[in-house]
């Protein structure tokens, strides 16, 4: 499977995630966000970082970059997208993910190894680095009842380990289809046992099933 | 031209913390009975058609999932 890794003025998690890509499931290439050519990939991820500098909200002007409006047909049509942190920001701006994410609870830029729960997983435990500033995961209550009836979960944090304050322990969200996912934790960062873990290659693997 | 202000803040009932800390050092610089505060931002703008600036907010400048906003034409 050949992961494509959007690039973005401002993006810096890029190249982890093409290694990690790479790591997790064969091959990955980086998308500049004015290419709008998805033909040769698979799967998408929509890395971390402060794309356009993370002016006006984070993710809030990615949305509209030539690659996205290329993703967002990707997606309908069913193919696999992950987003990443500031690449959560992105879908949730762009509608393709429900919810939004605000300034940490705290006000404090967050960097930790945390451990997640799969929702719906087989209870065993990720351990995925955490890093950012907005990642307090926020819905409306009756929109948080939809998501949570329709599995829309994809990962919560464990108990003592939502640091940021994301409402329902929130980490990461699908949409109904399941072929897109978003979470703040870092997965690309958690591919080789010289980093503490390697986690993270079950979250890219995860989605290898939607793939054409 | 017509020239406007919108004016963003997080929508009722939505924790913002950058408020309460704004809050909270309050009474340290001696200004007292301030309560409520919230931190939002303000765009200004000049516009063609002001008419098109509510679609505008709703698609960019605010995400109405957590921000109000009020479009002030000048």
């Amino acid at each position: 499977m050949i992961w494509g890794v959007l690039q973005f003025p401002g993006s810096c998690d890029e190249r982890d995630a093409l290694h990690a890509c790479a790591a997790a499931s064969g091959e990955s290439l980086l998308i500049w966000h004015q290419d709008r050519d998805l033909s040769k990939v698979d799967g998408v991820v929509v890395p971390g970082g402060f794309s356009y500098g993370d002016y006006l909200r984070a993710g809030a002007l990615a949305r509209f970059s030539p690659a996205m409006t290329a993703v967002a047909k990707f997606a309908a049509e069913g193919g696999p997208v992950l987003g990443i942190c500031n690449g959560f920001q992105v879908l949730c701006e762009a509608g393709l993910l429900p919810g939004a994410l605000l300034r940490n609870v705290e006000l404090r830029f967050i960097c930790k190894q945390v451990e997640l729960e799969e929702a719906g997983g087989d209870g065993e435990r990720l351990s995925i680095p955490m890093k950012h500033g907005e990642g307090r995961y926020y819905a409306p209550p009756q929109m948080l009842d939809e998501i949570e009836d329709r599995g829309q979960v994809a990962y919560r944090y464990a108990d003592g380990h939502n640091s940021n304050g994301s409402v329902r322990d929130i980490a990461g969200v699908r949409n109904e289809a399941g072929n897109v996912v978003g979470l703040m934790p870092h997965p690309e960062h958690a591919v080789d046992p010289l980093t503490g873990s390697t986690d993270g290659l079950r979250v890219f693997r995860a989605l290898e099933r939607f793939a054409a | 031209m017509a020239k406007a202000r919108v004016l963003i803040r997080p929508k009722e009932g939505i924790l913002d913390p950058q408020g309460k800390a704004v809050e909270r050092a309050l009474p340290a610089l001696g200004f007292e009975g301030i309560e409520h505060v919230r931190v939002g931002r303000m765009v200004e703008l000049e516009a063609e058609d002001a008419e098109a600036l509510a679609e505008l907010c709703e698609k960019l400048l605010a995400n109405p999932l957590i921000e109000d906003y009020e479009i002030q034409t000048l």
